[in-house]
């Protein structure tokens, strides 16, 4: 019990808050960023553009089928190699970015997918351009199909920037590690505190996609 | 890049070699979990429901990092001392069962409640019924989805370079720091995880496609 005293003593406890502060931060510059980059890749696979499509939906399908963490690889240590040589906050945002974009456009492509053809022909047939169409009847109703999976995804999302405690972001991993590493006692406690704060994080967020859920339908 | 592959093929291959091991085991364990939590969600036993939504609200919901580094620091401290390979798959399989609950248990509640009803009307106990008639139906409509977890194993399965689990990611790593020409490396490294994902994924997109 004195373990657990001494380990959520201020200093720490202000320390582990930080760590939170940045991975908070992180993710959603990460999640902004990949929901706007993610929903333009989707749409562009979605409406088949001569040879642009086909070329998309390649760099999507290699991308997603990489582990993340070679990702977060590829731009630390990558991308100096073409001139420059971001902080270790800006390679977390950029490779979650590139990573998460690509499985958002996948969930996109199939949200709208999902949306009844006839939708876009009644649209069409009252006057409406196919780019109004899209903007005013298909992607309204795709949305509310997609939100289950977006949130799910934006949840990995927010769980996976432990992983870039190996390019020594200073997030809630990175800190956990650090308080316990000046003393053994301190191990258990972390990782309890770890897991109540990565599980409030994660857990308040798919509470507001269950409840945004409900009131969409 | 060839010259990565033939002055390190060696290394290389252990490495694929752990990560395809460490992703079957886990696959095999996890599935066996997660149909078991998946069952007990759906059964009218209100304390097995209880202790199966627990499960899986709790393991979705932290990092697989932190799990699996609770088994690479924690448990040699107070069980057994166990190697980095043993708590990344332990890991791995605690974590990818909770998701795979989730898969098995949308595939059970999307087979016509009247089967069971049916099966139960005929004499089968509970447990009968969900053998040897939901079940089945079930995992026919969760090929796919358990397809993409097994996906997401294999990508997950890069964990094992935080623990020392001699996996693709960490070969590469020591690779990367030998031969000193990092971005090369990298590139074989994510050919490799290609080679066993790319296929999958496109199978699995198929079968969506044939089976809807």
């Amino acid at each position: 019990m004195k373990d657990f005293i001494d380990a959520y003593s201020w200093i720490n406890m202000r320390y582990l808050f930080q760590g939170l502060g940045i991975t908070v931060i992180v993710s959603i510059a990460s999640i902004a960023g990949s929901y706007v980059i993610g929903a333009l890749l989707g749409i562009i696979r979605y409406v088949n553009i001569r040879f642009i499509s086909p070329i998309v939906g390649l760099v999507i399908d290699i991308i997603r089928n990489l582990p993340l963490l070679l990702i977060i690889f590829f731009t630390y240590f990558g991308l100096p190699n073409l001139g420059f040589r971001p902080s270790s906050i800006w390679a977390t945002i950029i490779a979650m970015i590139v990573f998460e974009s690509t499985m958002i456009a996948e969930i996109v492509r199939s949200g709208i997918q999902a949306v009844d053809p006839g939708q876009m022909e009644g649209a069409r047939a009252n006057g409406l351009t196919y780019a109004q169409a899209m903007q005013h009847i298909i992607l309204p109703q795709a949305m509310k199909k997609m939100i289950p999976a977006l949130v799910s995804q934006f949840i990995s999302l927010i769980k996976d920037t432990s992983l870039a405690t190996i390019i020594v972001l200073p997030d809630l991993m990175h800190n956990a590690q650090i308080v316990y590493g000046q003393n053994s006692t301190y191990i258990l406690p972390m990782f309890l505190m770890l897991a109540i704060m990565y599980f409030v994080v994660c857990y308040a967020l798919s509470l507001v996609s269950r409840s945004l859920e409900r009131r969409l339908n | 890049m060839i010259a990565i592959f033939q002055n390190y093929g060696g290394l290389l291959l252990q490495g694929f070699g752990q990560t395809l091991l460490c992703s079957i085991i886990a696959l095999f364990f996890s599935l066996i979990i997660g149909s078991m939590f998946a069952i007990f969600e759906t059964t009218p036993v209100k304390f097995l429901r209880v202790i199966a939504r627990i499960y899986i609200e709790v393991f979705r919901n932290i990092p697989l990092l932190v799990i699996t580094m609770f088994f690479f620091v924690v448990i040699p401290m107070f069980v057994a001392k166990i190697s980095g390979f043993a708590a990344g798959t332990i890991g791995l399989t605690i974590y990818t069962s909770a998701f795979i609950a989730e898969t098995v248990r949308a595939g059970i509640q999307s087979v016509d409640p009247g089967q069971m009803e049916g099966a139960r009307a005929n004499g089968l106990s509970f447990w009968q019924a969900m053998r040897y008639i939901v079940l089945p139906q079930a995992f026919r409509y969760v090929i796919p989805p358990l397809g993409n977890q097994f996906i997401n194993l294999v990508k997950n399965s890069s964990v094992l370079a935080f623990v020392a689990g001699f996996d693709l990611m960490y070969q590469g790593n020591v690779i990367a720091s030998d031969s000193l020409s990092t971005m090369s490396t990298y590139v074989c490294i994510g050919l490799l995880y290609l080679v066993i994902t790319l296929p999958l994924s496109y199978w699995m997109r198929y079968l969506e496609k044939k089976l809807a």
